[in-house]
């Protein structure tokens, strides 16, 4: 150690030099803790920011804008279900024209409309959705039949996002997509009180949709967790069974390190690769179907097989030897010791692990994208091998599409992973608390 | 679904294999449990796993190797000398055959391939039947086999538990054929890709646009596999990302060890967790949608011309994600460092920094090494922010401001979507994924060797 020259022997505790560097390395403590503390709040603040700009944006895509008509029912466009059976009526409001009857209704809101083009831009302020609700509310109440109903029929995307407040109306007619005609229209319907935004099911119930006031995510939860379950089949007794093997039963030899080293490995393997491997063997070479919720999940369980391993041997090594001796003592043969007494033990902490490894999972989009879970499918998947896409790919593809609207559905989308995730670490947060022992 | 009707078939064999077993046992003594050397189930399990165990074995063989070894002998069954056959590689002469497979006679009109077609049609379908037939009669065989050893001084217990163990050794040798086979594939399809594209046109090459042609007499058919531009664009998101999250992370974490009072711990540290638990799909559409958008605004305002897909937004993006990465590893490296250092240093009168910078910080050094390490190869391999908000010109530049290509944003683009397998621009993308996991190996394996050798023992 240097002795500062400027200072004699013995030290001036009260000099003006030591002051000043007494308050220097004051200072200098001051601005280290604050800077620390400024990272600490930066990040939070990050969270605040990101979870905040999901919700706020999120929040509308769940709520879709209604307009009320009055629509006539005519039996001569619908059938009688008077005299036909059930599904002969369905049959036939399927081939019903249901936008000419909206249309009809419109012209008597309307009077003033009366060219052809503008008649056709008329009706486009609904949805073209309205065709299938139509159908469903007559196909569900045949006696409407022949009656004039005042219904909320869905509007059109555009119609949606300008009533939300999502379409500047202030700015230059030719930048966005309503027309001042439109907003005239609309202007007249809110005036009357026809206008209202209300919860959508459909977003939670539905498939995919090219048209966003009609898109769900019901078909993308089906596919995850068809994926999820296979992922969990496979992932879950292997990697639990290795866990055992390198816990319990393994001769500390090269074959062993090397199997450490290597799962530890695999841990760090970025998500694409496994994509690739996916890719490879699982379509390349066994020639298993594509977009397949089989393929998907065989995937993923080697991507989350290292988180469940590592979770498991913890969980298998917080276990006591006490418990392996006294069952040893009472005669049980090491496979007795382990399957009666140290799995049962250790069983929360595996399966914290696997919930863990299961988020993971879930959340994961870039190795589906490989094996080809990216289509558009409007269909809810009914099994293992056919197509289908997941939770987070869907909020990938909604993401990317053009329309202003499909914004509003993406956060709501990632609205509704976020809360598959938040329930399953929950789950996950409660065992652990519940089941935790302490020896 | 004959391979799904075939597992239940199975399982339900094996099931009454167990029952049989069990009942087998108790008959040979009579009733009398204590005469057997095992508990009767033991005897059940040994016959349910002599079932399930040889059957499914054949099985994975068949959906492993099937397809393999019926192509080879689809290809041997096209006559010498073939028209359609003749000066064409043997891979492109198998993908007609697939499609003539798939789609019958539309696209396809040669009758060598058609036949060629039908002879693998007919073959695979016979080849599933007889792959059945030996599962169910491996599984039968099985079952006899146990129900024959079934007696009083059989050891079944014994004999279960080495069958256990057995499977136990063949679960943890399925992490080893993950890594065999992500090398394997990789490897395999990046040599044929190497065929075609020299290795160093690859490696040093400045132009990266994958358009092979359609037709083989196109005009500038050859595309450009130069992943220079690639592999920069890379490096510039990566170290525009740790250049957030390093210092974040590291002093996020000093603050959290040294400082916080326990009740902001509690809060601050479950609060990074889900900052880490966020998909990174979502960090996606956050840079693409909002991220991008305000630093464009913010360029414009001080007369910056900042692309929309910036290079910049990603890799902040890309930052805020690695920061709980990094934190909770230097969080572990810091509080691994003994108690009677800082309080040596505190002692002699060090302020808290300067016990933290000159004491702690160093002695646990190796271990922030290693986690900054393990997080560069986190952002280098991470896909979803940067296929969301990075672009896809290849522009090889090092201004943040300007849109590039990272690796994992092309394999993306290159393997989405239909593709046939035997284009350079579909290899390419394995090649690419062969050069991600080298790195990020690379990393780790620095990581693991930083952390391990520098590492100071105390106590």
């Amino acid at each position: 150690m240097t002795t500062p020259s400027k200072i004699d022997s013995p030290t001036l505790w009260d000099s003006k030099e030591m002051q000043r560097r007494t308050a220097r390395r004051y200072r200098q403590e001051r601005i280290f803790r604050a800077a620390g503390l400024g990272a600490v709040a930066i990040s939070a603040l990050f969270l605040v920011v990101l979870l905040g700009n999901i919700i706020s944006q999120g929040t509308g895509g769940f709520f879709q804008t209604y307009i009320e008509t009055e629509v006539e029912l005519p039996v001569k466009v619908l059938g009688d279900p008077r005299t036909m059976t059930p599904e002969e009526f369905a049959n036939s409001v399927r081939r019903a024209n249901m936008l000419g009857l909206v249309a009809k209704s419109l012209e008597e809101t309307f009077p003033e409309v009366t060219s052809r083009s503008e008649k056709r831009a008329l009706i486009k302020i609904f949805s073209t959705g309205v065709r299938g609700q139509l159908a469903q509310f007559v196909t569900e109440n045949p006696n409407v039949v022949g009656t004039r109903q005042k219904l909320w029929l869905l509007a059109s995307d555009d119609i949606d996002q300008v009533v939300k407040g999502n379409i500047d109306t202030e700015t230059d007619e030719g930048d966005r997509r309503v027309s001042d005609r439109e907003l005239a229209w609309l202007q007249k319907l809110e005036d009357a009180g026809r206008v209202d935004v209300k919860f959508h099911t459909t977003f939670l119930t539905s498939g995919d949709s090219r048209n966003p006031e009609m898109a769900g995510v019901w078909g993308a939860v089906v596919g995850s967790a068809l994926t999820l379950f296979v992922t969990l089949i496979l992932a879950f007794p292997v990697g639990v069974l290795t866990a055992i093997y390198l816990e319990e039963f393994a001769p500390q030899n090269r074959f062993t390190d090397f199997l450490e080293i290597n799962i530890n490995n695999l841990a760090a393997v970025p998500s694409i690769v496994f994509g690739l491997l996916g890719l490879a063997v699982f379509i390349g070479t066994m020639h298993l179907p594509r977009s397949a919720p089989l393929v998907g999940g065989f995937t993923l369980a080697l991507m989350t097989l290292p988180t469940i391993i590592i979770a498991s041997r913890a969980a298998i090594k917080a276990v006591p030897p006490s418990i392996r001796d006294a069952a040893r003592g009472l005669g049980a043969s090491p496979m007795q010791v382990i399957f009666h007494h140290v799995l049962p033990l250790a069983m929360p902490g595996i399966l914290t692990g696997t919930i863990i490894g299961m988020a993971q999972a879930l959340g994961e989009t870039a190795p589906l994208l490989m094996i080809g879970m990216v289509a558009f499918i409007v269909d809810i998947p009914s099994g293992i091998t056919g197509a289908a896409t997941a939770l987070p790919v869907q909020v990938y593809l909604w993401a990317d599409s053009p329309e202003r609207a499909f914004a509003e559905k993406t956060s709501a989308a990632i609205m509704v992973l976020l809360f598959f995730l938040i329930m399953m670490n929950a789950v996950a947060i409660k065992l652990r608390q519940k089941f935790e022992r302490k020896w | 679904m004959t391979s799904s009707a075939i597992s239940v078939i199975i399982l339900l064999l094996s099931l009454a294999a167990f029952a049989a077993g069990r009942q087998r046992s108790l008959a040979t003594v009579g009733g009398r449990r204590s005469d057997l050397h095992s508990l009767p189930r033991h005897y059940g399990y040994f016959a349910a796993s002599l079932v399930i165990l040889p059957s499914t074995l054949i099985l994975v063989l068949w959906l492993t190797f099937g397809d393999f070894v019926l192509e080879r002998m689809t290809m041997n069954s096209i006559p010498e000398g073939a028209v359609a056959t003749e000066g064409v590689e043997d891979h492109l002469v198998l993908n007609r055959v697939r499609i003539a497979v798939d789609q019958g006679d539309r696209v396809e009109k040669d009758p060598t391939i058609l036949a060629a077609a039908k002879f693998y049609r007919e073959a695979h379908g016979e080849a599933v039947w007889v792959t059945f037939a030996a599962a169910l009669l491996a599984g039968l065989a099985g079952l006899a086999f146990a129900l024959k050893a079934t007696s009083p001084e059989f050891r079944a217990r014994n004999k279960v538990e080495t069958i256990m163990r057995v499977v136990l050794i063949a679960c943890s040798t399925l992490a080893v054929l993950t890594t065999v086979g992500i090398v394997a594939s990789l490897l395999f399809e990046s040599l044929r890709f190497f065929q075609q594209v020299p290795i160093s046109e690859f490696l040093f090459g400045l132009k990266w646009s994958p358009q092979t042609a359609l037709r083989a007499d196109q005009v500038g058919s050859s595309g450009a596999f130069g992943a220079v531009p690639l592999f920069a664009g890379t490096l510039l998101i990566s170290l525009l990302a740790m250049a957030v999250a390093g210092p974040i992370g590291l002093l996020a974490a000093i603050y959290l060890t040294q400082y916080a009072s326990g009740r902001v711990r509690a809060v601050a540290k479950p609060a990074l967790e889900i900052l880490a638990g966020v998909p990174t799909v979502v960090y996606g559409f956050f840079a693409a949608l909002t991220i991008a958008p305000l630093f464009r605004d913010m360029g414009l305002s001080v007369g910056l011309d900042i692309a929309s897909e910036s290079a910049l937004a990603a890799g902040v993006v890309m930052g805020i994600m690695i920061i709980p990465f990094v934190s909770s590893l230097s969080d572990d490296a810091i509080t691994a460092v003994p108690r009677s250092l800082s309080d040596g240093s505190l002692a002699l009168g060090a302020t808290p920094s300067e016990t933290i910078r000159k004491v702690i910080l160093p002695a646990a050094l190796p271990g922030i090494v290693g986690a900054f390490l393990l997080a560069v190869s986190r952002a280098v391999g991470e896909t979803m922010i940067v296929v969301m908000a990075a672009g896809m010109q290849p522009n090889l530049t090092a201004n943040p401001f300007e849109a590039v290509t990272t690796v994992t944003v092309q394999i993306v683009a290159l393997l989405t979507g239909d593709q046939e397998f035997d284009s350079a621009k579909t290899l390419s993308a394995f090649a690419l994924g062969l050069v991600l996991f080298v790195v990020t190996l690379f990393f780790n394996m620095i990581a693991i060797r930083v952390v391990r050798k520098y590492r100071e023992i105390y106590d």
